[in-house]
């Protein structure tokens, strides 16, 4: 043979490269939604985040020719949906995962109305940094090939860890989300907080768009998200509302959606279908292993969903 | 402050108010359940008041199957001015499409439907087809049969495995090892028989090629064509093709990887300019433009001048081929041209005995020489040798 096969070395390499390309948006998203649930409100709505998020990077991009105006892009079109959702869900007497599932609905059929010139087109691209040297075999060259959103990603995480722990500003949050009575208290306006919160939170997700539309797979679809905005709220939970555990969920959903690709191309013939669920299986498996009738879940915010308005 | 009215209206006005839209919907409803009938008996007339309405599972402009067939609609529509054309893109293969259907006859007046995915036919389409009686429902796929279903429905199909057959001989003789691979959507009859005729193509100009299959699972998959793609990549293969609904992702993820691919439903050159060798195309602007010709001179499946089964290939203008690439050989666009000539002619039999499967049997006997109108290719279940994978779950 001409070509270097990799063999079983490919599973592997697959499922790292996996976390790298495919784990990017998750990543954005998780650590958009743990900002916002920390201040108390849930934001189902990311997943029209993601959605309009990747159409507006793709469009800007193709419109502008620079690709990080369509991140910039990405990120205020997610602030402007996440303005909203903060808006509506503070209303009194308003549920804010029903406002989300409106916005759910909401951002996904703007972005599939405004995105209709752009599914043809092909939009520049984000550069990659190559990490590889020019002796590697080439498929190892195309794993290494890193998108600048992901390290971005990976030094928000801790930033944001740290945000949480030692600013004020972090305070504040986990105020409001755990005891917005204490909050207020303080002398917080619980609004402007969880509002700022839902809008940065958004902004990342609508981030977390770019990188699908703009890195990897790179194109702009209508079914280019399926279903990655929900799971990454999902993920937030057993991440425990903790950025640094997002990181390690996020990279560990990238990689699984990897492996049924990556195993039948070496040649596992049998199971696909369990193997292309391997996210879900995973997250279920998650959720019963970690959920326990006795106590409730560590490190939630205590005044998450509750309708908790301080009245102002 | 905690009794705020915001509009002002009392309980009366609000019941009223509801009780009145209940019952201008239901008249509303009522009026247009009429219509079909009246429409039914208009369509046998001519040209004249042939509403024609086209559903398609995704976007009209992914370059691939639902582009394939808007552009056949929208050359159909420019041909004839009399005709109304309804489209309705992105709809799911699920209870959505009765409603969809029901909507374009009911408030559109369509006589003549085309639900252009495979998955709307059982039991959508089969369902509608027996509650509207005078609408013609075509249908793109294989799965008409005769007697069993309703007689206003209809099935057309390219065999565009012709074509892939073609591609598979460019494949094959452009890949350095022989080292093809195919991004498959789903194990069903249609998607095996491209695969099959890919790689029968491939052997035909070199024995020892091999195909090496991923299924993703659905249509479309964006992360997992691409994840599919960059497996194949690294484990050297040379050349992919797919049959997934858009195969945008699959040629410009292939063509990043730095290898080969051609392409399938539509024209991708301009995804690939480097590695796009060829590519199966349909053209569904002859057929649609044909048989729109036919039911406007009156002719219609249930009296039976409209066969239920239209079928063709290469032959028939229901596919052709894309354009050589840059990579492709003086050598190897002759062996394909030569093909080409054969299904021009008709004189080639793609499932031509002995054919084994990949698991060691027989799939098709030395006896056999099943021509493409044959219903057992329309039953496939396996993979031919030489495929590297399995259809089972």
């Amino acid at each position: 043979m001409a070509t270097e096969a990799l063999g079983w070395w490919g599973v592997p390499l697959a499922i790292a490269a996996g976390t790298m390309r495919g784990g990017t948006p998750f990543l954005f998203v998780s650590l958009g939604e743990c900002l916002t649930e920390k201040s108390g409100k849930i934001n189902l709505g990311l997943e029209g985040t993601l959605l309009m998020g990747a159409m507006s990077a793709y469009g800007v991009s193709y419109l502008t020719g620079s690709p990080w105006f369509g991140v910039l892009a990405a990120g205020l079109s997610g602030a402007v949906l996440g303005a909203i959702h903060g808006w509506l869900s503070q209303q009194p007497r308003v549920n804010d995962v029903a406002v989300g599932i409106a916005m759910i609905i909401f951002g996904s059929g703007l972005a599939f109305f405004l995105g209709k010139p752009f599914i043809q087109p092909s939009a520049t691209q984000l550069p990659t940094i190559n990490l590889a040297s020019s002796g590697m075999a080439p498929a190892v060259q195309a794993a290494l090939q890193i998108s600048p959103l992901f390290l971005l990603g990976l030094a928000i995480a801790p930033l944001m860890q740290w945000f949480f722990r030692s600013t004020r500003w972090g305070l504040f949050i986990r105020a409001v989300g755990d005891s917005p009575e204490a909050a207020r208290a303080m002398g917080v306006s619980i609004f402007k907080v969880r509002m700022l919160s839902i809008m940065a939170g958004s902004f990342l997700a609508g981030i977390g768009g770019a990188a699908l539309s703009l890195y990897y797979p790179g194109v702009w679809t209508e079914r280019i998200s399926s279903g990655q905005g929900l799971m990454a709220v999902a993920l937030v939970i057993f991440a425990r509302w903790n950025p640094m555990a997002c990181l390690w969920a996020s990279l560990l959903f990238g990689g699984a959606q990897s492996l049924g690709p990556a195993l039948q191309s070496v040649g596992i013939r049998e199971g696909y279908y369990l193997f292309n669920a391997a996210p879900y299986i995973l997250t279920l498996f998650i959720m019963v292993v970690t959920c326990s009738p006795r106590r409730s879940l560590v490190g939630a915010p205590g005044a998450l969903g509750t309708d908790s308005q301080g009245r102002a | 402050m905690s009794s705020k009215r915001y509009l002002n209206l009392s309980r009366r006005q609000v019941i009223r108010g509801m009780l009145a839209t209940t019952a201008f919907g239901l008249t509303a409803k009522l009026g247009t359940g009429c219509s079909p009938a009246s429409n039914g008996a208009a369509a046998g007339g001519g040209a004249d008041g042939l509403t024609i309405g086209f559903i398609y599972v995704g976007p009209k402009d992914d370059f691939g199957w639902n582009q394939a067939h808007a552009e056949g609609a929208a050359a159909m529509s420019g041909a004839f001015s009399s005709v109304k054309l309804i489209e309705e893109a992105s709809v799911p293969e699920t209870t959505a499409v009765v409603e969809s259907m029901r909507g374009m006859i009911d408030i559109d007046g369509a006589n003549v439907l085309f639900p252009t995915s495979f998955g709307y036919y059982d039991p959508h389409v089969l369902s509608l087809a027996e509650e509207y009686p005078d609408v013609q429902f075509f249908h793109a796929g294989g799965l008409y049969q005769e007697g069993v279903h309703p007689n206003n429905v209809g099935s057309y199909n390219g065999y565009i495995d012709e074509a892939q057959y073609v591609s598979g001989i460019v494949a094959a003789m452009t890949a350095n090892a022989g080292r093809l691979g195919f991004v498959a959507a789903k194990p069903i009859p249609s998607v095996l028989r491209n695969i099959n005729s890919f790689m029968l193509g491939a052997r035909s100009v070199r024995p020892e090629a091999t195909t090496q299959v991923v299924f993703t699972g659905d249509w479309a998959e964006p992360i997992k064509e691409a994840e599919a793609v960059n497996s194949m990549a690294d484990q050297g293969i040379e050349v992919v093709t797919c049959h997934v609904d858009s195969p945008k992702i699959v040629m410009e993820t292939a063509e990043r990887r730095g290898i080969m691919c051609t392409g399938y439903h539509a024209d991708q050159l301009s995804l690939a300019p480097n590695g796009y060798l060829t590519g199966a195309e349909w053209d569904w602007s002859s057929f649609y433009t044909k048989l729109v010709t036919d039911i406007s001179e009156g002719k219609s499946l249930m009296d039976g001048s409209i066969p239920h089964m239209l079928r063709g290939g290469l032959r028939e203008q229901f596919c052709k081929m894309s354009a050589y690439g840059a990579a492709v050989s003086d050598e190897a666009k002759a062996a394909a041209d030569a093909a080409i000539a054969q299904f021009m002619d008709g004189s080639m039999v793609i499932y031509d005995g002995e054919i084994k499967d990949n698991n060691g049997g027989v799939a098709v006997a030395p006896s056999e020489s099943l021509k493409q109108q044959d219903v057992k290719l329309e039953q496939m279940n396996y993979l031919v040798e030489g495929v590297i994978g399995s259809i089972g779950s």
